[in-house]
């Protein structure tokens, strides 16, 4: 069985024909299980082809607190993966309409937001509101980046600051919380958008699970901290299916233009 | 309890910090907006579910000058602990802080909140009833007033939960408070396996007052030489003088300030477009 023909999928052990499985926008066909995405898979997904251009791509490495290790794992991942930081920023088009992309890659520390990450938001807003165009912003993230200290949590006031002077100039923003959206992201921009679409069945919360448990000291209900229950609780404006995104995301551009 | 905090003197200086600020015989925020404004009235309530426990607030004056208060308030004993959910702010809380807050907006008060807590509720209704949203709500908002924002971490200053009340104009923090984006356990716990790390941890998170003057983020440090009052006075003086200060910029100067200061925190990384080594 040659590894390139067939995937099996993380979740459920299911082996799915790769092709299939690519179709199906990463989705297992039999259990229904969402294999997170890299940024390369979700921008191919979502924007029209050819159209993005990085914004701020690269940054050197920043240790503001000189927390120890650090570094090193910061260079495992990089020379591990395509990532020096956790979420990439861009122009590019969706359904022919012209946008400010974040998209946000757990393969770098959880996608968790660093000064570096806040940075890049905090540009991402400020070019859509230069441009005015929207800004459609892909969440996948653990929350604030401990390594940084208090340097990260600074980045929760600074981005939620710069999507508010945004949305005072009348900017439209799409927030997609993916899984996981979580911590200090989640407390800031993930839930500051004008619309908030969720993926199923994504992890999405605020205090970590063993925290509550800890705290609460009893078990968690099933769905708790998932798409579904943030929606039935008045969260989420929409949970779109991944093969539905792209088309809904388009669907909202074209009423706001 | 004691015991611990004598022999980690001068071995720990931040673990010390930590140990100092989660002391429970230390002062509350009642305490000190008790002894330091000339009237308060506690209001209550979000108007939308509850009210939380772990906040006192309300308006008061300050010699004639009208004043928002906002306050996390913890206790000295294991009920009043209890009572008040050890300081840890559900989203009802934040609501009602940003209820007041706008409040102080649309009668042109300054705002003062009193930052004491180990971080915001971790509970399940708190999950079901929006923290993050609460949270983020809270900063978005809290960057666009145009009156005076002052806040002063008293005690423990924990991630999100702090923050929440901690956009401000001026930030200020008492000698033995520290100010964290993670527990020192929680830090210990994830990195290292072992919460039991978190002293050694705790030094390397730069979380005292001396460390975050030393990184720009806290503007003042107030001195906890001497008692209570002693230091309540000099809390008092210190929100005096930025009331003056204030007092000389107007409504768009004072937001402008209040978002420029965050913005400026990471403002001279540099970004290029080719990957360099470094």
């Amino acid at each position: 069985m040659s590894l390139n023909l067939f995937v099996k999928c993380k979740e459920c052990g299911a082996i799915i024909e790769r092709k299939k499985f690519i179709e199906n926008k990463y989705v297992c066909n039999i259990c229904g299980d969402y294999e997170v995405l890299d940024f390369k898979k979700r921008l191919s997904m979502i924007l029209d082809k050819d159209t993005f251009e990085e914004t701020n791509a690269h940054a050197n490495f920043y240790n503001p607190i000189d927390f120890p290790g650090y570094l090193e794992k910061h260079e495992s991942i990089v020379n591990k993966t395509d990532l020096d930081e956790a979420i990439i920023t861009g122009r590019g088009f969706i359904c022919g309409y012209k946008v400010m992309i974040g998209i946000m890659d757990i393969r770098y520390m959880m996608g968790s937001m660093g000064v570096i990450v806040g940075e890049k938001v905090t540009r991402l807003f400020e070019d859509a509101q230069d441009d005015k165009i929207p800004v459609v912003m892909f969440i996948a993230s653990g929350g604030a980046r401990m390594q940084e200290g208090i340097f990260s949590l600074m980045q929760m006031a600074k981005t939620a600051a710069a999507v508010s002077k945004f949305s005072k100039e009348g900017g439209l923003y799409i927030s997609v919380l993916t899984n996981p959206t979580t911590g200090g992201v989640s407390a800031s921009f993930a839930f500051l958008g004008d619309i908030i679409l969720a993926e199923p069945r994504a992890l999405i919360g605020f205090a970590g699970k063993r925290v509550i448990e800890q705290t609460i000291k009893e078990k968690l209900p099933t769905n708790f901290q998932t798409s579904e229950f943030l929606f039935e609780h008045g969260f989420i404006d929409l949970i779109v299916e991944r093969n539905n995104l792209k088309e809904t995301i388009g669907e909202i551009l074209k009423i706001h233009n | 309890m004691e015991k611990i905090i004598v022999e980690e003197i001068g071995i720990n200086y931040a673990w010390n910090k930590v140990l100092l600020a989660r002391k429970i015989t230390r002062f509350r925020s009642l305490s000190i907006i008790n002894s330091i404004f000339d009237s308060f009235i506690q209001l209550h309530g979000d108007r939308r579910m509850g009210d939380d426990k772990s906040i006192v607030a309300g308006i008061g004056l300050l010699h004639n000058q009208a004043v928002t208060i906002i306050g996390q308030q913890k206790g000295n004993n294991p009920d009043e602990m209890e009572y008040h959910q050890y300081g840890m702010t559900k989203p009802e809380g934040y609501r009602k802080s940003l209820r007041l807050m706008r409040q102080a907006e649309k009668f042109r008060r300054p705002i003062i909140c009193f930052i004491d807590t180990p971080g915001a509720f971790p509970g399940i209704s708190a999950e079901e009833n929006g923290q993050a949203e609460a949270i983020a709500r809270n900063l978005y908002e809290m960057a666009n007033f145009t009156v005076p924002i002052i806040s002063i971490i008293i005690g423990e200053g924990g991630s999100g939960g702090a923050l929440a009340l901690g956009v401000a104009n001026k930030v200020i923090m008492l000698e033995n408070a520290i100010y964290s984006v993670v527990s020192p356990e929680g830090c210990a716990s994830i990195l290292c396996k072992d919460s039991k790390k978190a002293p050694d941890i705790a030094g390397n998170l730069k979380i005292t007052a001396t460390d975050l003057k030393n990184n720009g983020i806290v503007d003042e440090i107030i001195s906890e030489v001497g008692e209570a009052e002693e230091i309540f006075t000099r809390i008092k003086q210190s929100i005096e003088k930025e009331l003056l200060r204030c007092s000389q910029l107007n409504g768009e100067e004072l937001r402008t300030e209040r978002i420029e200061k965050y913005r400026r925190v990471g403002n001279e990384i540099v970004f290029f477009n080719v990957k360099e080594d470094n």
